[in-house]
């Protein structure tokens, strides 16, 4: 039940804070802010409830969970269940929700309404996506995520931000409508072997499919999630869309969405084809590498400091989709920290320069330099936060990136090689960001206001939380851990 | 024909009833709340009597009608929307009488006739009936703004182009008739001994019907007329081309096709994959080049017909509960995004032009939040009945493997949503119209209460379909 209550919250806060935008502003902001903060909470509880059961290594049953019948004509189930995997992407969706949402005070102050409600739904939709396992109520809930989107990125962004939403509606559903149909000849293939319609993630992964059916298919699948992680070459939409949005667009966008996709390969695509997915791999992984490279040469290119971190999102998100398909325990430990992490560091470092958007009006680097002079705490912070996803020992991004190196280079170790050499140009990106930014004389003379309290609380907080995650990331791994060897397990008894 | 037959050809006689009942209260007295009344009494009581008929079903009533639980299905979706465009039409019409607007409700109750007797026809005389008097109730409803010359001119158009598809028709009927000696639909196939006919004629009169029964149903490349009659035809009028007569006779395909042991024929599918396949690219790209809401919609639909061939082609059981299931949720979307259009223009002055939309959200908002939704519907968004349709329709092609159809209709929904997506962008724009580009509020009850209803259809369908499914599997059990 607490899992509808996670979605139901959010739904109903979103109609309410609309509705309540008409009479005050303010008041529809608490309730958007509320309503994440209870999720968060209610994310917590079932940590802390079931803390006894996580800590089981061989557990494979869910910890929670809802099964409704929803349209039983097609073997359809209202089905939410939620394991360790699930539970700490949950709460990075509603952390990093809630932090979206403080930071779009002064941002946004056009129909403050209709944009909780967007972002409220939208929240809902990634939640739904984390926990379904009804395939059918999965491409819904990813398929809810779109519209908000469009919507969130459409009205409150800059001039061309109407080209960039089209952009990015279009690339997501076309892929989106690719997975569709690899889960519909999914659905019949195990029909006619089992002589059973049904849609539920349990008894797919034992459909018996034939290599090349399989090989299909999970493209099918393949696809949605590439676009919407984005791999490269899918990736175009990402930059396009994150210049152009507003600062809470681009967090969500960025660290909450991507993970969207690196979670449904984790948990749709390689369980449900091993074989196909295991034949797929170089391909995937190739891919993977070329993504981490190609990302961050960008991205040292970049003078626009959003496009800068779009491309090193493209380029963290290439380790993940090389963990995954290398698919051992150490590298997908590693995904799963990579995606908490990332998803900590980039939004904080979109936060940053959409506080420094606002206050001195460009992302341009070559109109930047020597700001820390004049904002020393910002400038602190977005150091931090650059060195966070360059891989500095001590905060989290290292140990995914760590655990993902150490993984592949076990079966692959070309791979991971050619990975690391991504590692290494993280740090020109990185320092050149900062070198630039905020080092060196003022020469354009910028004065402005440093972080205030509410922004600095953000900060603190994810900083706080990748320090955590840095130093002592044992009860994230424990936590998620016994999800991903249930997982593992699945796959190898189908491999044999 | 005993009392029993009477009692399941109760529902079409009723609506003949209200025709009549109408005309004679127009001779009577002239009062446009009086017709509207009548013939939505007179719909309604129809659609109370399909549950009379539906247990007598199936039943072969005379050697022209069949009434099953199929036809029952489509009868009663064919009412439904007829009344609704009935409230649309006064609430359209309300706002300037001086249209005499009363024979439009006659005019409606005899098209709805026309398509109730296509969707139980199952003899080539009854088709050719049941075609004529939808189609000539259609002329008189296209060109009913007599006034304007841009309706007249459509209504003209629509006149040549479907007294022409009807003559392709009829010579098809004539050939086939030539060759087998029956005009009963079961009776052509099945009876004829291999080699006994000449398959090059009968590929001729079958093309014809094709040719006939395509341009009704507005499919490339017989859709010429769809976008004119839709941009000049009244709002309204237009939502009732889009829906009912167009799903009336997708109804007599599936019968046609199916009592004639005909679908199996492999050159015939070629031809309907080609079909489908031209609709929906040339429907969605076609759209795209447009500047005029009505236009779009009228594209759009065209593309929609060629999804749900898709469905047809895949067959069996699946293939028609998803065409039935589709049919639905396009009526109550078709129907709800026309009856915005409805409400945003006055007779003879509809609001086409995109640009005319611009900024309706924050003058309007619940007005474009009905649009949202609907054309959120058509793009098969999720929480709407359009996407429940999409997935029955894709559902239906994996299930009969028709992998290349599938694929084309997931990337020319794609490329659909552009279009889709140009208008929602249009209506949330914040360069707004000046106040007074639209009508404050809307000034009539039954606008408001139609927009009402089919916006709940659509999002509960969208959200909770089971009892609509449920339905659509008894009435595909029921009709063999």
């Amino acid at each position: 039940m607490i899992l509808i209550c996670l979605i139901a919250v959010l739904l109903a806060g979103g109609v309410l804070a609309a509705i309540s935008a008409r009479w005050n502003a303010a008041m529809a902001r608490w309730i958007a802010l509320a309503s994440t903060v209870i999720d968060f909470a209610l994310v917590l509880f079932i940590w802390i409830n079931h803390a006894g059961q996580i800590a089981l290594l061989n557990s494979t049953a869910w910890l929670e969970q809802v099964n409704w019948t929803w349209i039983p004509q097609l073997g359809i189930h209202f089905h939410l269940a939620i394991d360790g995997l699930s539970l700490l992407l949950l709460a990075l969706t509603f952390f990093v929700g809630a932090f979206s949402i403080l930071v779009s005070w002064t941002e946004i102050t056009e129909s403050i309404g209709f944009f909780h409600l967007n972002v409220l739904w939208i929240l809902a939709g990634i939640a739904g996506v984390f926990l379904a396992v009804d395939l059918f109520l999965f491409y819904f809930a990813w398929e809810l995520m779109l519209v908000p989107m469009y919507f969130l990125i459409a009205l409150w962004g800059r001039e061309r931000r109407a080209r960039a939403a089209v952009k990015f509606f279009l690339f997501t559903q076309a892929g989106g409508l690719l997975m569709l149909v690899a889960i519909l000849a999914l659905y019949f293939f195990h029909y006619r072997s089992t002589g059973v319609f049904t849609f539920e993630y349990v008894d797919l992964l034992n459909t018996p499919l034939t290599a090349s059916t399989a090989l299909w298919i999970m493209l099918g699948f393949f696809a949605a999630f590439a676009v919407k992680l984005p791999l490269f070459p899918f990736h175009t939409w990402l930059p396009d869309a994150c210049s152009e949005a507003s600062t809470p667009v681009c967090v969500i966008l960025a660290s909450l969405l991507a993970k969207t996709a690196a979670y449904g390969m984790i948990r749709f695509l390689i369980p449900l084809f091993p074989n196909a997915a295991r034949e797929f791999a170089p391909v995937a992984m190739a891919l993977g590498v070329v993504g981490i490279l190609y990302g961050a040469v960008l991205a040292f290119g970049q003078t626009d400091l959003k496009r800068l971190v779009a491309y090193t999102s493209i380029s963290h998100l290439g380790f993940i989709v090389l963990a995954v398909f290398s698919w051992n325990e150490l590298a997908l430990q590693g995904a799963v920290m990579t995606m908490i992490c990332h998803g900590l560091s980039v939004g904080a470092l979109f936060i940053l320069i959409g506080a420094l958007d606002a206050r001195i009006h460009t992302r341009d680097l070559d109109r930047m330099g020597g700001l820390w002079s004049t904002a020393p705490r910002l400038s602190g912070a977005a150091l931090f936060f650059a060195l966070a996803s360059m891989g500095l020992p001590g905060l989290g991004d290292f140990v995914g990136e760590f655990l993902i190196l150490l993984g592949t280079y076990r079966d692959h170790p070309v791979f991971a090689i050619v990975a690391a050499i991504g590692v290494l140009a993280s740090t020109f990106y990185a320092l050149r960001l900062i070198q630039r930014a905020f080092q060196g004389p003022n020469v354009h003379r910028v004065a402005m206001p440093d972080l205030v309290y509410r922004e600095g609380f953000v900060i603190t907080l994810m900083a706080g939380a990748l320090l955590w995650l840095g130093l002592n990331p044992q009860p994230v791994l424990r936590t998620f851990s016994p999800a991903l060897h249930a997982l593992e397990t699945t796959v190898q008894i189908h491999r044999q | 024909m005993n009392s029993t037959d009477l009692l399941a050809l109760l529902p079409l006689l009723l609506i003949a009833a209200t025709a009549i009942l109408v005309m004679l209260a127009i001779a009577v007295r002239r009062s446009h709340l009086a017709s509207a009344l009548l013939t939505v009494l007179g719909l309604c009581a129809a659609f109370g009597t399909l549950f009379i008929a539906a247990p007598l079903v199936p039943r072969d009533v005379t050697p022209l009608l069949t009434i099953d639980s199929g036809a029952l299905f489509y009868i009663g979706l064919i009412l439904a929307a007829s009344i609704a465009v009935v409230f649309l039409c006064y609430g359209y019409f309300k706002q300037e009488e001086e249209h005499r607007p009363e024979e439009l409700y006659l005019l409606i109750a005899i098209a709805a006739l026309g398509s109730g007797v296509l969707v139980c026809a199952r003899h080539f005389a009854s088709l050719f009936l049941g075609l004529e008097i939808l189609s000539v109730a259609l002329y008189g409803l296209i060109s009913y703004e007599r006034t304007t010359k841009a309706s007249i001119e459509v209504g003209l158009k629509y006149l040549v182009l479907a007294a022409a598809s009807a003559s392709f028709l009829i010579f098809g009927i004539a050939i086939v008739y030539f060759e087998f000696g029956t005009m009963d639909f079961g009776g052509i196939l099945p009876d004829s001994p291999a080699g006994a006919v000449d398959s090059a004629t009968i590929a001729v009169g079958v093309t014809l019907i094709v040719v006939g029964i395509g341009f009704k149903l507005g499919l490339v490349p017989f859709h010429m007329w769809t976008p004119d009659v839709y941009e000049g035809a009244p709002a309204p009028v237009a939502a009732f081309v889009s829906t009912v007569s167009k799903g009336a006779m997708f109804a007599l395909l599936i019968r046609f096709f199916d009592r004639s042991g005909m679908r199996g024929d492999s050159s015939l599918v070629l031809v309907f994959s080609i079909i489908a396949i031209a609709s929906m690219f040339a429907g969605n790209l076609l759209a795209l080049l447009q500047d005029n809401v009505k236009r779009i919609l009228a594209y759009s639909s065209i593309a929609h017909l060629g999804y749900l061939i898709v469905a047809f082609e895949a067959g069996g059981a699946i293939g028609r509960s998803a065409v039935a299931f589709y049919l639905v949720a396009y009526f109550a979307t078709m129907l709800g995004a026309f009856g915005v259009v409805t409400v945003l223009s006055r007779p003879g002055n509809d609001l086409g032009d995109l640009s005319g939309y611009r900024g309706l959200f924050w003058r309007r908002p619940v007005l474009a939040s009905v649009f949202t939704v609907m054309l959120l519907s058509l793009a098969s968004i999720p929480l709407t009945a359009g996407f429940l349709g999409e997935f029955y329709l894709v559902a239906a092609g994996v299930s009969g493997s028709l992998w290349a159809l599938v694929i084309i209709l997931v990337v020319t929904s794609a490329i659909g949503l552009f279009y889709y997506l140009r208008i929602v962008v249009a209506l949330y724009s914040r360069t707004a119209q000046p106040a007074g580009a639209w009508p404050s509020r809307i000034n009539s009850h039954s606008l408001s209460w139609t927009l009402g209803v089919l916006t709940a259809a659509v999002i509960l369908i969208g959200c909770y379909p089971s009892p609509v499914m449920r339905l659509i599997q008894t009435m595909v059990a029921g009709s063999g």
